[in-house]
């Protein structure tokens, strides 16, 4: 049988994570063909309905990552993703989504090797939940 | 102490007493306005009186609850006004309104809050059947037959016909918090005494200016209170455990869904759903024709109108923190979706994971609002 593939999105803040992931790419780090980066300006922009539309539209998981606590540049961007995150886990969570599929870290831009271990790490524990509870429902 | 008033309740009734109440309200120096429910044209909604002779047709215990007014107040707050307007509000219309102010859309300044001690309302549904099936009872006489029958409890049996709202069945916050004043009704003979009970320094010169008789023991009324919230807190976990149930997966709650047509009345009818535009019916949601015929083919059918647990995760996740319960989503709702159900567990669970409770506390701010550098490591996994 076939190994199931997860899609991941990866909401990831320009000025850390995104360097990170170049990082870890330019050093052959991470090749996993499983997340789909979406670049952003600061995690504080992650607007909690692309979460929501992410994970009904096929994401076995999402992560968003961003700059340390201290390091936003924008101040609390990361701070009100941290609020955000807890929100929607509370609430995807009662609809029965597994708590893992959703995921906030805080990734510096030098942490090449912190943000392959991260994703792999995801995407070794999505493929052992398996597709997202979700994935049957479509647009509704 | 705090003032506590006896309003006197004579051969004509609590209605006439309220209304004499509320005349001598109007009649203070302070007060331009007062806000309360009226029958307007046979139905019971929310106006703004300054003439005393119209306050005869005031009814502030009707068991009719057509929309949360708190927008309303909201709106009449907002900006410069002439005097102040005292305004007769239900417990959760109250804990609404006190959102509203944390998100700035209306003011506390100009306004004393007069809170009724609320036995609950039906459904606006069952409100109108009843009206049409005794259509030879007056409004009054209504109010006057509920009044008799809501404090056994027995209205919130959901056997008895009709019972009051499932919201009001589960409201564990029946006497106002917040208020300036209470109306009590709870654990008094309303066929001969009520209570106006001041909360704050507003309310207790508002009180003091009108003259009334002191009152002896709240002592009956703290207990019946005691008990209701009692009642509905054990009524609520029930509800909240079968909600729970019923949408715990994905796939539930789009069965839990299924009616839902997209008419947005939900968060229209909700007084703390607040955006001015709302993303649902902007163009971020006009999909063009290619997208749905992608979409069809992905599952082979699709139904339409989209989007429709996608705007019920958001709206939760927009308002659950703020959520009072008041369960006008469900009675604005055409398809009989339980939305306050839905709204009382997971609000229930967002207002918890923050430590907060909507409307408990002006000074409290909404958990969306505040972001600390130290706070809730669990969600990084222990790093912060
Ligand atoms: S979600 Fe429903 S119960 Fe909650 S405040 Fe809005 S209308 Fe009232
Ligand atoms: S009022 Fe009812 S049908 Fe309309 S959007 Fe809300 S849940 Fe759906
Ligand atoms: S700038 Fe990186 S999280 Fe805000």
């Amino acid at each position: 049988m076939e190994e199931f593939e997860p899609t991941i999105v990866a909401f990831v803040c320009n000025w850390c994570t995104y360097t990170a992931a170049d990082l870890a790419g330019t050093a052959r780090m991470v090749q996993s063909p499983n997340v789909r980066l979406v670049r952003m300006m600061c995690t504080g922009m992650v607007d909690p309905k692309y979460v929501i539309k992410a994970l009904l539209s096929g994401a076995d998981a999402v992560l968003i990552s961003g700059c340390h606590p201290g390091d936003c540049h924008y101040i609390n961007g990361n701070y009100k993703a941290r609020r955000r995150v807890k929100l929607l886990s509370e609430i995807l969570t009662t609809v029965g989504l597994d708590p893992r599929r959703l995921k906030l870290t805080w990734i510096g831009a030098s942490e090449g090797n912190e943000f392959a271990e991260t994703v792999n790490e995801l995407v070794r524990d999505i493929k052992a939940l398996g597709p997202s509870e979700a994935a049957s429902l479509g647009a509704m | 102490m705090a003032t506590t008033s006896r309003i006197e309740v004579r051969q004509n009734g609590p209605l006439a007493a309220i209304r004499e109440f509320l005349a001598k309200v109007l009649a203070d120096e302070e007060i331009a306005s007062v806000m309360a429910v009226s029958n307007v044209r046979g139905a019971m909604m929310p106006t703004v009186v300054t003439d005393p002779e119209k306050l005869s047709a005031v009814d502030p215990f009707a068991p009719a609850f057509h929309l949360n007014a708190a927008r309303q107040v909201a709106r009449l707050t907002r900006g410069e006004m002439e005097g102040h307007m005292a305004a007769v509000l239900r417990p959760c219309e109250i804990r609404a309104f006190t959102e509203l102010v944390k998100l700035n859309q209306g003011s506390p300044h100009n306004i004393v809050l007069i809170g009724v001690d609320c036995y609950g309302a039906y459904a606006s549904r069952d409100y109108h059947a009843m009206t049409r099936a005794n259509g030879s009872k007056s409004p009054d006489e209504r109010t006057l037959e509920f009044m008799g029958k809501a404090p056994s409890g027995g209205l919130e049996d959901p056997a008895a016909t009709p019972p009051v709202a499932q919201a009001c069945r589960v409201c564990e916050h029946p006497s106002p918090e917040g208020a300036d004043i209470i109306l009590g009704l709870f654990g008094a003979d309303a066929s001969k005494e009520m209570w106006a009970i001041a909360k704050t320094p507003t309310g207790e010169g508002l009180l003091n200016r009108l003259g009334l008789p002191d009152a002896d023991s709240l002592e009956a009324r703290d207990r019946a209170v005691e008990e209701m919230a009692a009642r509905r807190l054990a009524a609520l976990e029930i509800m909240n455990a079968q909600t729970a149930e019923k949408i715990s997966t994905p796939e539930k709650m789009a069965d839990y869904l299924a009616d839902c047509v997209n008419c947005y009345n939900c968060r229209v009818a909700c007084p703390v759903c607040y955006c001015k535009e709302c993303v649902f019916v902007t163009d971020v949601f006009e999909h063009e024709p290619w997208q749905y015929q992608g979409w069809a083919r992905k599952k082979g059918a699709l139904r339409v109108p989209v989007d429709t647990m996608f705007y019920h995760l958001t709206r939760l996740a927009h308002s659950s923190t703020a959520c009072v319960g008041c369960g006008q989503c469900s009675n604005a709702c055409p398809n009989d979706i339980p939305v306050m159900e839905m709204f009382r567990l997971v609000g229930g669970r967002t207002q918890a994971a923050f430590g907060y409770e909507a409307g408990r506390d002006p000074d409290e701010p909404q958990p969306l609002s505040v972001f600390l550098e130290k706070e809730l490591a669990e969600v990084t996994g222990g790093v912060d």
